[in-house]
């Protein structure tokens, strides 16, 4: 069983400005094609394997449903891992969260930059789904639907793909596992 | 006889007017053909006059010379002609005029140039041209001649499609580029090259004498697909991305086989025999030729890119840095037989990050417009050139080999692209579909490379060479003509994907960047040391050491996606600008939504009071950012005037300063270097201010610099920063206010003690005023409002 201080104790990933995310989505619930929500305290061989199943590439046979099936799963992924708080929404705050990690790496920090392209990108998910909204009316966040409309254009089921072609058993070390 | 034939063409360009004007064409283009032919017919006719008159010429300096003494009266000769003083550069001009000419009146035509790719036309008037100067029975000049081609006409388009080459989807499919560029290029040689072989010997003609080494090189100059002709095509038929690259990548790579298949066949072809060492040796002179080629081109890159960090003073000469030192690379390369067009490529996509981060955004401007003038009139050139060298050269027409060449090419180039994708498919994600391939093989064109390579050959080793010219360029018409004419038809029938007008939204750039580190975290979790680890490593190695060597100081820490967002922000703002008013922004989806339907509705107690609303631009605003945009363009423009050398001395020539400022400003200087300290060490950088816009990744926040050196700070936030809102405000009510109020850039001095009060000096105290500052696009046509751009 892992737990998350074995992931957080791997070196490389110590550069990876977005590595609580990463280690995060390993121990939700979401992920692992069930109905439940929460976090895991630790994790088997067979979550982690369902973990890493969204990372599958297609390949020559894969249908066209099969593709958007895929590419709509890789997104959920992607989405769990924005949406913290487990509501179905990503919030203002939540995605001002996500920018911020990615720029946390790049040295001086600028919160106020991080909050601009949040909103920014907020405001250009909005105003692509929900075209006419008054002054009053209140956007609460991007829901699964708007956020898979805002990226379709990436492809998701050609890129987000980890190819495994020369890997066998050994290689694979998840940090000290502790029996 | 020189006159009969003036006559004659006289009388053929008058039938041709008659034929045109009784056709209806319309009066511009009329005008156009009217240009066309006088210039055709002044340089015709000049150089006939010439000759009569440079005769004349000599005997006067004679004469003048023997009659110094008895100095008999002589009238002054108050107009001469003196033509072989400025034959070449006339010659050349012309040539140029012509080809330009010959550019516009294509595009006048509408009709035809939808149907026909400029390439094809152009060949046609490249014959019609050579025609009419062997009508003349002049000389032909010696246009297509191969050290003219490979050493001017070539670098440009090479230079431009490397510095504009796009990386990513070029690096992402590297591997298939390469695969077709290398072994799709050996295919094509071995298999024409033995094919022809064959046939020679068997056919019962004197093809026979032809042996299989001469027939390997002519095989290795026929089979290499040609980026100009690439270019010309598919510039024209707009196809998608991926397939873009894939032959363009492939035609650009595969220069490095080319050469060395070329010299490798022309080496042996005199002795009459290849060893097995020879074919190792082959292998080997191909990787030095293509890695050399590409190191040397990357050391020019990095030479550039140091050389554009010093530029800031001397902002006018920055583009020619990246010309001279791209062009020095590709000769630098050829000098040792590398392949000098790696060698561009490699320089150009090199130095193009960091000279961009570098360099003003005039210049910015005038490297990409000059890049594409010299490639365009370089590859207009080239096909005209190809047309008149065709009508000029000795032909040795023989049908079974020029026949079988053609059909050979083809037959070659579509086993070679059908085999290698289902290789490569297997190691594809995105795998390349049936259509794909076809338009891979359809677009395999030949162009002027083969034919100059072919030219090359020296007469004396291969007695053949007039026939392997002509089905050189038989070959080369076929593919431009025939392959070029149908490809668009055929990309529209067959529905290819054409090239999608990305909008990058920036919630895909997030993403995109989200993945990124997103899969290299998940890399690294398994330990797998796959490519996005590779990637990463470089990204952190390029940030960590190579920006902070190559890129001007506080540019280099931008990280990108800062920089994707401030640029998007300024084509926002000048799109406001220029649209002139009344349209909203530009959206796909005109939308009434603002931030305020988005900021969360209780807004937590600890927020800021300034937290920030962004107002949607309303019609009545967006016409009042423009107002008091105009007048703080007008007002800082006053103001420069009494600015410190700091803003001054940046590019007075380039903003075309009249000397008599230049001298005030000077005089300023002095003054004012007698109050101001300046650190030894500071940096130029952080006391210019630049007027930069969309295209150039910015950090338009400048930190003030500590030490003694004044600052100017300039944000140049988009309309919608809460910044300018605050601005609005106060500008608002400061309409009828004195002029003191510093609108504009404000200069804040350091520490702020001794010094005297100089004219645009403000209150150091006060918090810094943050100008919005929109400037339209520097295209040559706005240059010309902006007679006193007041800032550099």
């Amino acid at each position: 069983m892992i737990r998350k201080e074995n992931l957080e104790n791997i070196p490389a990933l110590a550069e990876n400005p977005i590595k609580n995310q990463i280690i995060e989505a390993f121990f939700d619930k979401r992920n692992q094609h069930g109905n439940e929500v929460g976090s895991f305290q630790e994790i088997g061989f067979e979550q982690f394997v369902m973990v890493m199943s969204h990372f599958r590439p297609p390949n020559l046979k894969t249908t066209k449903e099969e593709k958007q099936e895929m590419r709509k799963e890789k997104l959920r992924f992607l989405f769990n891992m924005h949406d913290t708080d487990g509501d179905g929404i990503i919030t203002l705050q939540e995605y001002r969260k996500v920018v911020e990690e990615l720029l946390s790496n790049s040295g001086a920090m600028d919160q106020d930059a991080a909050h601009e392209i949040a909103d920014a990108a907020m405001l250009e998910v909005a105003s692509t789904n929900v075209p006419q909204m008054s002054p009053e009316d209140h956007y609460e966040g991007i829901t699964f639907q708007h956020f898979e409309q805002i990226l379709k254009d990436l492809e998701m089921e050609t890129r987000m793909f980890i190819r495994f072609l020369d890997v066998d058993t050994t290689t694979m070390h998840c940090g000290k596992a502790t029996s | 006889a020189g006159q009969l034939v003036k006559l004659v063409r006289c009388d053929h360009i008058g039938g041709l007017f008659q034929h045109r004007a009784g056709s209806g064409r319309s009066l511009p283009e009329f005008g156009l053909l009217l240009l066309v032919i006088f210039v055709l017919l002044e340089g015709s006719l000049l150089p006939l006059g010439a000759a009569s008159s440079t005769s004349k010429s000599c005997e006067e300096a004679k004469q003048g010379h023997t009659e110094v003494h008895n100095f008999t009266k002589k009238a002054f000769p108050v107009l001469g002609v003196d033509y072989g003083h400025i034959k070449n550069p006339f010659e050349i001009s012309l040539w140029v005029l012509l080809a330009c000419l010959m550019k516009l009146g294509f595009h006048l035509i509408p009709r035809l140039s939808s149907i026909v790719p400029e390439s094809c036309l152009l060949i046609v008037v490249g014959l019609l041209v050579g025609g009419l100067i062997k009508l003349a029975r002049e000389e032909v000049p010696p246009v297509l001649d191969s050290k003219f081609f490979f050493l001017y006409l070539l670098p440009p388009i090479i230079l431009d499609a490397g510095y504009f080459l796009p990386i990513r989807p070029f690096m992402e499919n590297l591997g298939t580029i390469l695969m077709f560029a290398v072994i799709g290029t050996l295919w094509n040689a071995f298999f024409i090259g033995g094919l022809l072989y064959g046939i020679c010997q068997i056919s019962n003609s004197d093809l026979t004498a032809i042996g299989i080494l001469p027939c390997l090189l002519f095989g290795s100059i026929i089979s290499a697909v040609d980026p100009v002709a690439v270019l010309a095509v598919f510039e024209e038929i707009h196809i998608n991305e991926l397939l873009h690259i894939l032959v363009f990548g492939e035609s650009l790579l595969n220069d490095a086989v080319t050469v060395v298949l070329y010299h490798l066949f022309e080496e042996f072809s005199v002795d009459g025999s290849v060893t097995v060492l020879d074919g190792i040796l082959g292998v080997i002179s191909f990787l030095v030729v293509a890695l050399g080629g590409v190191l040397f081109g990357a050391m020019y890159g990095f030479l550039a890119a140091l050389t554009s960090r010093f530029t800031s003073h001397t902002r006018v000469i920055e583009p020619l840095f990246a010309f001279l030192y791209s062009y020095m690379a590709y000769l630098s390369a050829e000098v040792f037989h590398l392949s000098g067009i790696m060698a561009l490529i490699a320089c150009g996509a090199v130095m193009r990050p960091y000279i961009e981060a570098n360099i003003s955004h005039k210049s910015h401007t005038t490297i990409k417009y000059f890049l594409k003038m010299l490639s365009s009139v370089s590859e207009t050139l080239i096909f005209i050139f190809l047309g008149v060298a065709t009508v000029d050269g000795r032909h040795s027409w023989n049908w079974i080999f020029v026949t079988m060449s053609v059909v050979l090419c083809l037959v070659a180039r579509v086993i070679g692209v059908v085999g290698l994708t289902f290789i490569i498919n297997k190691f594809r994600i995105v795998k390349l579909t049936t259509k794909d391939q076809f338009i891979i093989a359809y677009g395999g064109l030949r162009g002027a490379i083969a034919f100059s390579l072919g030219f090359l050959l020296k007469e004396d080793h291969f007695h053949m060479r007039d026939m392997f010219l002509t089905a050189i360029i038989t070959v080369i018409f076929f593919t431009v003509f025939v392959q070029g004419m149908t490809i668009k038809p055929l990309v529209e029938l067959l529905a290819v994907k054409k090239k999608q007008e990305a909008k990058r939204s920036i919630n895909e750039e997030i993403h995109t960047q989200f993945l990124d580190h997103l899969l290299t975290g998940i890399e690294d979790i398994c330990g797998h040391y796959g490519h996005h680890h590779w990637k990463d490593k470089l990204n952190r190695f390029n940030k960590k050491y190579v920006k902070k060597f190559l890129i001007v100081s506080e540019r280099s820490k931008e990280p990108q996606l800062i920089a994707f967002y401030h640029k998007m922000e300024m084509k926002q703002a000048i799109q406001l600008v220029e649209s002139g008013g009344g349209s909203k922004l530009p959206s796909a989806v005109p939308s009434t939504v603002s931030m305020q339907n988005i900021q969360p509705k209780n807004p937590p107690a600890t927020t800021k009071p300034a937290e920030r609303v962004l107002p949607q631009l309303s019609k009545g605003r967006e016409e009042e950012i423009r107002k008091i945009l105009r007048s703080n363009l007008q007002r800082t423009r006053q103001r420069l005037h009494s600015y410190n050398r700091h803003t001054l001395v940046a590019d007075p020539y380039e903003d075309g300063f009249s000397d008599l400022i230049l001298k005030k400003q000077r005089m300023m200087i002095k003054e004012m270097t007698n109050y101001l300290t300046v650190p030894a060490a500071a940096p130029d950088s952080p006391t210019m201010v630049r007027a930069r816009l969309a295209s150039d990744p910015q950090s338009y926040n400048m930190k003030p610099v500590s030490g003694g050196v004044p600052t100017i700070q300039v944000d140049l936030a988009s309309p919608q920063s809460p910044d300018s809102v605050r601005l609005l405000d106060e500008l608002g009510e400061a309409d009828g206010k004195e002029q003191e109020k510093d609108q504009g850039l404000t200069m804040k001095l350091p520490g702020g003690s001794s010094r005297p009060n100089k004219p645009g000096e403000t209150e150091n105290t006060r918090e810094q005023q943050k100008l919005t500052r929109c400037l339209s696009d520097p295209g040559p046509s706005a240059d010309e409002d902006e007679d006193e751009p007041f800032l550099p």
